[in-house]
């Protein structure tokens, strides 16, 4: 087991990036701050089914973390999470079309919201259930130390799943095995109401050192960059074999837990609402591209009407596809279809 | 072929599996030690060498006592290229696994629509009848036959232990396999050569023409020994082995009652919603007009497993019962009220 010196705070690193990395980085969190305000309109509008959370306030976190993996790394997500695998570059049309259940969505219709997985951008799946895709991206690390394929796989989940035991057991296993995996805790402060201070006792990240592993607090998660360097960091320490690391990132999520959720009581002060949505990880990103003249004005306001575009066509897609046939339902629980003996009961007809 | 027992069985087929293919990896508490003797070639370490020896450190893994990790992490490593056999001990542990297993690992195909594969087995035993007491002695298959998406193993003979695992590895679907540990002792003559028994697919035990005896795991024995005795009082009994509960080879059950016109169940497990009530439901829906008795089952009583002797072996499915409950379903009237 490799012993870290000490656990780590990092606050801002300074590892250089190309602009083609900066602007993409943008990019990205555009990409999900307008597929996820259009799905908040949808759900509004009824043309979502289900239950939606977005992750409008948390991009810099999604999008620094995703990046700093390469394409062939894993990862796992959680109920909020529209954002992964658009973090991780997965086309927004299939992902729309998954959110209104038709049968052209990245898993047919099969998964919804709470449900994506995008196993051509390494997204092995969300997770409804809180903390439960922990293990899973454990695994998947698992398989690449065994197969020696030089892969590395990242976990996120949220400040709730940081009290769930399943992240102890695999911190445990994987620092045991120096499992290339990141423990990457999302955690935007509240568990639904619940403020995360009032059920999490001591500090997050520092859980880490109980097991042995490098942990990292990440004290502005609206910095894109801060968390890209602290993710990138642990990326690089898996990939030498140095085994896993705990990432917690500070953030804020700015919708409600979930869209069309109304709470009688307001369970977020006013001021700290305030001093956050002032921390638009968009807007400071798009401010330091333009003070370092990485890019004008001109040229993010044209990349934003672009994505913009893209995600007008992720809905015109999703409009113009068809909803799967009823016999799909059947279809996908074994690898050979599996003769199920409740048709004729189903459709009324014993 | 060679005489191997249920246990030695299972140890040939985890090895022939280990030599195929390299994707193939074992993981669980104390598999680096064989200390079942599953994971050596010979029962003893001693014995010709153990897996750890023969496979190496990063093909054979002790975990630590964390079963929620455990499934979890064989889970995720199954949809990325491994192929792991997951060693969980004993059957009462898998409900520390829970939500993996019920959420992840039979959900993750289907709710992705088909992009994940998960070809991993976890094997575990059922140490009823053995004085082990209430936290170690559950037939626990019927609760995860009520979860679509896993596939369930009964082996009742070496013999289909040993090619029912080197099926469950090759699937691309998640496998529990239920063994049970009155069953470890048996010997057999088995094929040394590898040999593959296909899922969904029954064997009949015993042939007769009476009565359907559909026995499950350690019930196989004793449904078998029942048939033997009901044999002298001109009674033709036909014992059915379903070997996998899921699938289940519910044609070959159906053809039986057709011919016989009456069935009991043999379930080792708990009576509410156990396999028995499974099995007895679907031959009352599809094969009614072939009955002429009721079902019966010969189930575990729904109470929890003491650890007394003179407690615990009543329970469970025993030729005696058996043997009652095929004269009940042949119109005699009942000569003990055996639990049936």
């Amino acid at each position: 087991m490799n012993m870290p010196d000490k656990n780590f705070y990092s606050n801002r690193g300074e590892m250089a990036l190309d602009r083609e990395t900066l602007l993409q980085m943008q990019r990205r969190m555009l990409r999900i701050r307008h597929f996820d305000e259009r799905a908040s309109k949808m759900v509004k509008r009824g043309q979502i089914p289900g239950t939606v959370h977005t992750s409008i306030g948390q991009e810099a976190q999604v999008v620094g973390a995703c990046m700093a993996l390469g394409d062939g790394d894993y990862m796992s997500g959680n109920h909020r999470s529209h954002g992964h695998p658009i973090g991780k570059g997965s086309p927004l049309g299939p992902l729309m079309a998954e959110l209104v259940g038709k049968g052209t969505g990245v898993c047919g219709g099969k998964g919804g919201s709470l449900h994506l997985a995008d196993f051509a951008v390494g997204s092995l799946g969300e997770s409804g259930i809180v903390g439960s895709s922990i293990p899973i991206a454990t695994g998947a690390a698992l398989s690449a130390k065994v197969l020696g394929n030089g892969r590395v796989s990242l976990a996120f989940f949220g400040d709730g799943a940081a009290n769930q035991g399943c992240l102890y057991e695999a911190m445990n296993l994987a620092g045991s095995w120096d499992l290339p995996v990141i423990f990457l805790c999302e955690n935007n402060q509240y568990a639904l109401s619940t403020p995360a201070h009032t059920v999490t006792s001591g500090v997050i990240a520092e859980r880490a050192a109980g097991f042995g592993i490098a942990g990292v607090r990440v004290e502005d998660g609206q910095d894109v960059l801060a968390v890209y360097d602290a993710t990138r960091t642990a990326v690089e320490r898996a990939r030498r074999g140095e085994g896993p690391t705990l990432i917690e990132v500070v953030t804020y999520r700015f919708h409600e837990h979930s869209e069309g959720l109304r709470l009688g009581t307001d369970y977020r002060d006013a001021a700290e609402k305030e001093a956050w949505l002032e921390r638009d990880p968009i807007v400071l990103f798009r401010q330091h591209l333009v003070a370092d003249g990485v890019a004008t004005d001109a040229e993010l306001d044209a990349l934003e009407a672009e994505v913009i575009a893209e995600v007008d066509e992720a809905v015109a897609f999703t409009d113009a596809s068809p909803f799967p046939d009823p016999s799909v339902a059947f279809a996908d629980l074994y690898t050979e279809p599996t003769p199920l003996r409740v048709a004729a009961t189903l459709r009324g007809a014993s | 072929m060679a005489v191997m027992s249920y246990l030695g069985a299972i140890g040939a087929a985890q090895r022939e599996a280990m030599e195929a293919d390299e994707r193939v990896v074992i993981i669980g508490e104390d598999v680096e030690a064989n200390v079942y003797g599953t994971t050596g070639a010979g029962k003893s370490r001693k014995d010709k060498g153990d897996f750890l020896e023969m496979f190496g450190s990063n093909r054979i893994r002790n975990t630590p006592i964390s079963e929620e990790v455990i499934v979890g992490a064989a889970a995720g490593a199954a949809m990325t290229g491994l192929r792991p056999i997951v060693d969980l001990s004993y059957s009462s542990f898998l409900y520390m696994a829970m939500d993996q297993f019920v959420n992840q690992v039979a959900k993750n195909r289907y709710m992705f629509g088909g992009q994940a594969s998960m070809p991993v087995v976890f094997r575990s035993a059922m140490f009823y009848g053995l004085n082990t007491g209430a936290h170690h002695s559950d037939r626990p298959y019927p609760m995860f036959m009520n979860v679509p998406g896993l596939k369930i193993m009964v082996p009742a003979s070496p013999s289909d232990a040993k090619g029912l695992l080197r099926t469950a590895v090759d699937l691309d679907d998640p496998v529990l396999t239920f063994e049970a540990c009155p069953l470890w002792g048996l010997k057999e003559e088995v094929s040394e050569e590898e040999y593959r028994i296909p899922f969904g697919v029954g064997r009949v035990a015993r042939e007769g023409s009476d009565v359907t005896i559909v026995a499950i795991s350690s019930a196989v024995p004793e449904s078998v020994a029942a048939a033997e005795a009901l044999q002298a009082e001109g009674i033709s009994a036909e014992v059915i082995d379903p070997r996998t509960l899921v699938p289940l080879d519910v044609d070959l059950i159906l053809g039986s009652v057709a011919r016989t016109g009456r069935l009991v169940v043999a379930d080792p497990a708990h009576r509410t919603c156990g396999a028995a009530a499974e099995i007895s439901a679907i031959v009352a829906e599809e094969a009614f007009d072939s009955l002429r008795a009721p079902i019966v089952r010969v189930a575990t009583p729904d109470t929890q497993i003491p650890f007394s002797p003179a407690l615990e072996k009543q329970l469970y499915p025993s030729r005696d019962g058996i043997a009652a409950a095929v004269r009940r379903v042949l119109g005699a009237r009942p000569l003990i009220d055996a639990g049936v």
